[in-house]
């Protein structure tokens, strides 16, 4: 049997890589060389302008207030999605008050799971175009609502105070659902002892959750940040259906900025490609940042 | 599939969008020009004035919008009764730019492309990068079915110029486009109200609609660049049609000129005495426009596209009319029957089109008479054949737009930058028309902010610049 490992090996490794080389690494190699270009897209000419697409990058007025929304949502889309999946997670396994050293949650928590899970089985094209007409500010949902009680209806995405907020207020609010899941399923790992020996020592549930629970979560908090950050650099769904990037560009995002300048508004695949290549440094950079900020020892529970 | 793998699917997407592009540049780097090989030639007779192969294959790509692709399936079939050796193959898309980007760059375009649409191919960027076929000689060739004139005799005016870059014709507008202000003579007949051929009369008639509890105005707040249609109108109207090829050709200032400034003003009035319906800028175009059609609001600008667009939401006896923006005064250099006239929906033959020779005769097929009757019996629009719409029964509002281009004869007039420089109308001036339209900046800060973009596109020494003649 050992005789015949490799080749057995090999067959089966070589199709996968042979598929990521083609399709995920190659195109990355060439992004990093086309940006060196700049080729206009529709022809087999691309003059090589070395760093000059980078250097425009610099001066890029629009390129920058993409960007500088985007270090919002990273500052704020993990945070808030974090906290309330935290928030809701607890409610749902130890909310309750069942018993004096029972640790439940609340009522009705199975029917709360599936309603919190609802937006990922949406795509987030129907979400984008969901939330869009709730935002309708004539017809809308929430402007009805807002009526009905006698307060003013703003325009929400026609209104360059407020669309980024909303379209930030739809990626926290699709997100949420996964991530209180996700924190359920690891506080039912957490051994139920440990809390009613904290209990027994009169800890409160604040402090059960930021001494006990959260500690304990720490490894599933780190892997969803990291989640939520990659997400926060993109944004780029919402942002095209909802706003396309406007108005007057408050809620562009840097995905939006390299699809408009390749497909939209221009044919420069060569800036475009410096755009992503910045975008994929960006992401890589946040993602181990987010790991090395993160990092603590490993508990394990006998 | 989880919700991790979709998160890291949906960044991995942002970040592959663009190597995405480069796998097909790496086709692009590689591959070299096949030159003249394999491209389909036929002799010149005096029956088959553009050298057509007669059994060539031909491809057609279709952009699947409001005119559907059952139009270009009469014009084919007409071109296979002329032909019928030659097989087409026919498809139709929405994503045109996306369909046939590697296409282009690989050497293998079809022969006839229909690039309209949101996701229309950047004219400049075509054009720069010369992968596009010189329409000229279709236009010497004689015309199909009119004996005697050429296929340029029988267009109307302007066609020609539109398409045109630097002298040279490469894109054919089909369609013909008339830009105004909308209105129901329903509405108005019903409240005995006229429609106003002065600005003053104009913000009257608002005032009064306004109190009828009627929302004079909306418009599409997410692209507010319609809103530029009738602004730009009112100041070649006062000023004469230099206004235009100053933008067009990227003069200094050419957005501050006297005549942008009493246009912008002039319009400011609506937004000042809050003359349009509350939540326009936060409707996009179908939004706005079905509000107007439900006559929560009496004027809306669009161009002549908006009846069929507006079909199934449109009531019964509703009779939508074109009518041209108001004059400023007695002032205006041209008549208050003046409207914006444009060739729209452009078609291209590829430069690397195996049959270059078929896809000019397929134009002069849709150009005959015959091609041009069909389609606007079908969609419903004018094309740029003259006199094509004799005998052929129009819709009310196509009806009042034939009349309105009647009216307004030689004072005509147009721009093109939106063609030249795409990113300055969708983007910039777009942006621009947001802030001023909802009020949050006035006419002075508007026209700062558009020249601003036209200045940027300027001194961008990466895109072609055109010039044109005034």
């Amino acid at each position: 049997m050992r005789h015949g490992k490799y080749p057995l090996i090999i067959s089966f490794l070589v199709p996968p890589l042979v598929l990521y080389g083609v399709f995920v690494l190659s195109p990355y190699l060439q992004a990093f060389q086309i940006s060196t270009t700049d080729w206009l897209g529709y022809s087999a000419q691309a003059d090589p302008v070395g760093l000059a697409n980078f250097r425009t990058l610099l001066h890029d007025g629009y390129v920058w207030n993409a960007l500088t929304n985007n270090a919002v949502l990273l500052a704020l889309v993990p945070v808030i999605t974090i906290a309330l999946g935290l928030f809701f997670a607890t409610m749902l396994t130890m909310g309750g008050r069942k018993g004096s050293a029972g640790v439940s949650g609340v009522r009705g928590t199975a029917v709360y799971r599936l309603v919190y899970f609802f937006p990922q089985v949406l795509s987030v094209v129907i979400i984008a175009l969901l939330w869009k007409e709730i935002y309708h500010p004539n017809s809308g949902l929430l402007n009805g609502a807002l009526r009905a009680i006698g307060l003013p209806a703003p325009t929400w995405l026609g209104d360059p105070r407020t669309a980024f907020w909303c379209v930030l207020a739809v990626m926290v609010w699709s997100n949420v659902g996964f991530y209180v899941v996700l924190f359920g399923a690891a506080m039912q790992a957490i051994p139920r002892d440990i809390y009613e020996a904290v209990m027994l020592d009169g800890a409160s549930r604040a402090v059960m959750l930021r001494r006990i629970t959260i500690p304990l979560l720490w490894d599933t908090v780190q892997v969803a940040w990291i989640y939520l950050a990659i997400a926060a650099l993109d944004g780029f769904i919402l942002v095209q259906l909802m706003t396309t990037g406007g108005p007057n560009f408050s809620s562009d995002v840097i995905g939006l900025r390299m699809y408009d300048t390749a497909f939209g508004s221009e044919t420069k695949f060569g800036y475009a490609s410096a755009i992503g290549v910045v975008m994929f440094f960006l992401t890589l950079s946040v993602a181990v940042l987010a790991l090395r900020a993160a990092r603590r020892d490993r508990i394990e529970y006998s | 599939m989880n919700r991790r793998d979709i998160l890291r699917r949906t960044a991995a997407a942002g970040v592959l969008a663009t190597p995405a592009a480069g796998l097909l540049a790496g086709c692009a780097t590689a591959g070299d020009d096949k030159g003249d090989s394999g491209t389909y030639k036929g002799t010149k007779t005096e029956q088959n004035p553009l050298g057509v192969k007669e059994d060539a294959p031909l491809e057609v790509v279709i952009f699947n919008g409001g005119f559907g692709e059952e139009y270009a399936k009469a014009h084919e079939a007409m071109y296979t009764e002329k032909y019928p050796k030659a097989s087409i193959k026919h498809s139709a898309t929405q994503e045109i730019n996306k369909t046939l980007q590697p296409r282009f760059v690989d050497g293998t375009p079809p022969d006839v492309v229909n690039n309209s649409g949101a996701g229309q191919i950047d004219p400049n960027g075509l054009v720069s990068q010369n992968a596009i076929a010189d329409l000229g000689e279709l236009l010497a060739a004689p015309s199909l079915d009119q004996p005697g004139r050429s296929v340029k005799d029988t267009l109307l005016p302007g066609a020609v110029e539109v398409g045109s870059y630097d002298g040279k014709f490469l894109v054919m507008n089909y369609t013909y486009t008339v830009y105004g202000i909308w209105h129901s003579t329903k509405l108005f007949a019903d409240r005995k109200w006229e429609y106003a051929k002065t600005w003053d009369e104009h913000i009257a008639l608002c005032k009064q609609i306004k109190a009828a509890g009627i929302a004079p105005w909306t418009y599409a707040g997410v692209h507010p660049r319609y809103m530029s249609w009738p602004l730009i109108s009112t100041a070649i109207k006062f000023g004469g049609t230099s206004v235009a090829t100053a933008i067009d050709n990227l003069e200094p200032n050419a957005w501050k000129s006297d005549a942008m400034k009493a246009a912008a003003d002039a319009w400011h009035q609506i937004v000042k005495d809050k003359y349009i319906l509350e939540g326009s800028p936060g409707l996009d175009h179908k939004q706005s426009q079905t509000a107007w059609c439900q006559g929560k609001a009496a004027f809306i600008s669009c161009g002549s596209w908006l009846e069929s667009e507006q079909k199934d939401v449109t009531p019964a006896g509703f009779n939508m009319t074109v009518a041209p923006t108001p004059s400023l005064g007695s002032g205006d250099k041209l008549p208050f029957e003046a409207v914006r006239g444009t060739a729209g929906e452009p078609f291209i033959v590829p430069a690397k089109a195996k049959n270059v020779a078929g896809g000019l005769e397929y134009f002069r097929v849709m150009l005959s008479k015959k091609g041009a009757q069909d389609f606007t019996k079908k969609v419903a629009s004018l094309t740029v054949v003259a006199g094509a719409t004799e005998g052929v029964e129009l819709p009310y509002g196509l009806n009042t737009v034939v009349k309105a281009l009647e009216a307004s004869g030689d004072n005509g007039f147009n721009w093109v930058y939106n063609n030249y420089y795409r990113k300055l109308e969708r983007n910039l001036v777009d942006a621009a028309c947001g802030e001023f339209f909802s009020g949050r900046i006035g006419p002075a800060e508007f026209l700062d902010q558009c020249q601003k973009g036209a200045d940027s596109i300027a001194q961008d020494s990466s895109i072609k610049k055109y010039k044109r003649a005034a």
